[in-house]
């Protein structure tokens, strides 16, 4: 394996050493949590026309699922 | 009869050919120099854009199978079968950290497996031969039931016999090896297409033909009463609540530690690309959470599967119900969508089980000095005898028998876990202990699995993944998912393996990523093509 960090090349550009680490990562938990518990969702009422809550509570996990991920993805974007 | 489904058998003919066709134009769409190296041929270049990628991954995921076998779960046990929702909503944000680091040490050392991955990380080519085999028998029959998928949709037109098979895999196989990844990437559009016309099209239809969704959820509740299985209903009950979070939570840690859903990712230009699609691809989950609930639609219709020689196919009730409540021209068009759904995976995982083989094994025993072309075309053959294999398992074996080595492909892949997932984060564990571990994970899980019985299929092994706690000696009728107890036998032994490596100071091997190698993008310099340039 080369090293990339042989004397003639150029030093890097001065700025924080790069890295993936965010508070905003602990957000994603919760849409990995919340449908693995199976009492909240698991009975038949209320229905939503004529769903069972079982069904029509897990597909709502969808885009909650994504929202939660899209909120990590925005705030952790990198800039420039 | 055939002869009755005339119309449904010639629009599915004339989509799929139109497709194939697609498949062999694709070699020259985004158009490389040469397709002679696993790059291009294998990764598409690795530099799909984010609406490709989405289809691609999407494609990859979300199978034939799937669409014939999550309804026919459902229609058979219930609520159980609807575990693939959550599971398909608890992988993306699960995986989310993780992939990015893969994207990017794969991207620098041009690792187009995780076993290459693994072989660099954990300097051991042991334990990437392992990783490789696991892989490769994982994927095998996961293959052989996109067959199945096709087959249930042409047994509810009334074609029986294995030819129309065995010409759907030939065609594939051919422009597989023309086009490499381009060509399911190009096809997984016209799939998706397809597949979300016809889904909206059934839940807006099917559901007012028969009386609302609570009609349709209340007979099927009325089929579950009457059955003497105490595990069915539309709900969970106490014995496979556990089991139910369990199975999903296994899954989606197996998911993406399949090889073909790796070859997806690594296609991608970015990790942007990556990020995006971890937020995005759950828009499929909505539509497999549609698709499960036509086993409950199949059963208000009063569906019965198609039996040939005296055995019901469960997997065909939901081309049955296309069939009964669609005019024959839309159901020639669902069909095809499942049909089609059956290629793109198809051509994943042959390109995704090739490349294990040629670098892992063939680079590695047989040919050290192997040149990119060689690469590319021990690939590309090997691609065409992954799929005959495919083809061999459904003709010569039941194809029950490729549903139940699938069972145990989930666990199996779930013991590469240790190496390739934990090993993206830590390089903590020794090598020699993730090789026991594996061992002792895999050795678990087909114990465990050989002694679960399935007594409405009559078979004493292999009969399910759900383990009952009581044979642990707990007074209970909870179930746990094989797959999870074999991962923890696995992750304990590599734990206490590692701690003994060191103490009896074993060597280890040694690693060739460095942590900032895990944080790299798009246009950070590759060790690769410096090692290329150095060597010219």
């Amino acid at each position: 394996m080369v090293s990339k960090e042989e004397p003639g090349e150029p030093a890097p550009p001065a700025r924080a050493p790069r890295s993936d680490r965010s508070p905003w990562n602990w957000l994603l938990i919760v849409p990995v949590v919340v449908p693995l518990l199976t009492f909240l969702y698991n009975g038949d009422s209320p229905r939503l026309g004529g769903i069972p809550a079982f069904y029509w509570m897990q597909m709502l996990f969808i885009p909650f699922g994504v929202a939660c991920t899209v909120i990590v993805y925005r705030m952790t974007r990198k800039r420039g | 009869m055939a002869s009755d489904h005339i119309t449904e058998i010639v629009i599915f003919s004339v989509l799929f050919l139109l497709v194939s066709g697609m498949g062999f134009v694709a070699a020259r769409w985004r158009k490389a120099e040469t397709l002679d190296n696993l790059d291009e041929w294998g990764l598409g270049g690795r530099s799909f854009g984010s609406w490709i990628t989405w289809f691609l991954i999407g494609g990859d995921l979300y199978t034939a199978y799937t669409f014939v076998a999550v309804p026919a779960l459902v229609f058979g046990a219930g609520a159980a079968g609807f575990f693939a929702v959550p599971y398909t909503i608890v992988v993306y944000p699960l995986v989310f950290l993780v992939l990015i680091r893969l994207w990017s040490v794969s991207h620098v050392h041009g690792f187009v497996t995780p076993a290459d991955f693994v072989r660099a990380r954990f300097g051991s080519p042991t334990l990437a031969l392992v990783i490789a085999i696991t892989g490769i028998v994982a994927t095998m029959p996961y293959i052989a039931l996109q067959l199945v998928g096709i087959e249930a949709v042409l047994k509810a037109m009334g074609v029986h016999g294995h030819w129309p098979i065995i010409i759907a895999f030939v065609i594939l196989a051919a422009y597989t090896y023309q086009s490499g990844l381009r060509a399911p990437a190009l096809i997984a559009f016209v799939k998706d297409l397809l597949i979300y016309l016809v889904i909206i099209v059934a839940v807006l239809y099917i559901p007012a033909k028969l009386g609302g969704w609570g009609d349709i959820f209340d007979s099927a509740q009325a089929k579950f009463d009457a059955s003497d299985d105490p595990g069915d209903g539309i709900l969970l009950n106490g014995s496979n609540q556990l089991n139910y979070a369990m199975l999903a939570l296994g899954s989606a840690m197996a998911l993406f530690l399949y090889p073909h859903s790796i070859t997806g990712v690594l296609a991608s230009k970015n990790r942007n690309v990556i990020k995006r699609n971890m937020a995005a691809l759950p828009a499929y989950s909505l539509v497999l959470g549609l698709i499960a609930l036509l086993g409950y639609m199949a059963i208000a219709a009063g569906v019965t599967p198609v039996s040939h020689n005296g055995e019901a196919d469960g997997n065909t009730i939901v081309p049955v119900l296309f069939d009964q409540m669609f005019p024959d021209w839309f159901a020639g068009v669902a069909f095809a969508a499942i049909g089609i759904g059956a290629l793109v995976p198809a051509a994943i995982m042959s390109i995704a089980a090739a490349n294990l083989f040629t670098r892992n094994i063939y680079r590695e025993y047989f040919n050290r000095d192997a040149t990119e072309k060689q690469e590319a075309t021990v690939s590309k053959l090997v691609s065409l005898v992954v799929k005959a294999g495919a083809v061999a398992c459904i003709l010569l074996l039941d194809p029950q028998f490729s549903i139940d080595l699938q069972l145990i492909g989930g666990v199996i892949i779930l013991q590469t876990l240790p190496a390739v997932g934990l090993g993206l984060v830590t390089r903590w564990f020794h090598r020699g202990a993730l090789i026991a571990g594996w061992a002792a994970g895999m050795l678990a899980g087909l114990a465990l699995l050989y002694q679960i019985p399935n007594p409405d299929k009559g078979k004493e092994h292999f009969g399910g993944s759900a383990y009952p706690l009581s044979d642990f000696g707990f007074d209970t009728k909870m179930t746990l998912y094989v797959g999870i107890i074999a991962l923890v036998v696995n992750v304990i032994v590599a734990v206490v393996g590692t701690v003994v490596c060191r103490a009896a100071n074993l060597e280890d091997g040694r690693d060739a990523t460095r942590e900032a190698d895990y944080l790299a993008d798009e246009n950070d310099p590759k060790i690769k093509e410096i090692e290329m340039t150095a060597s010219t």
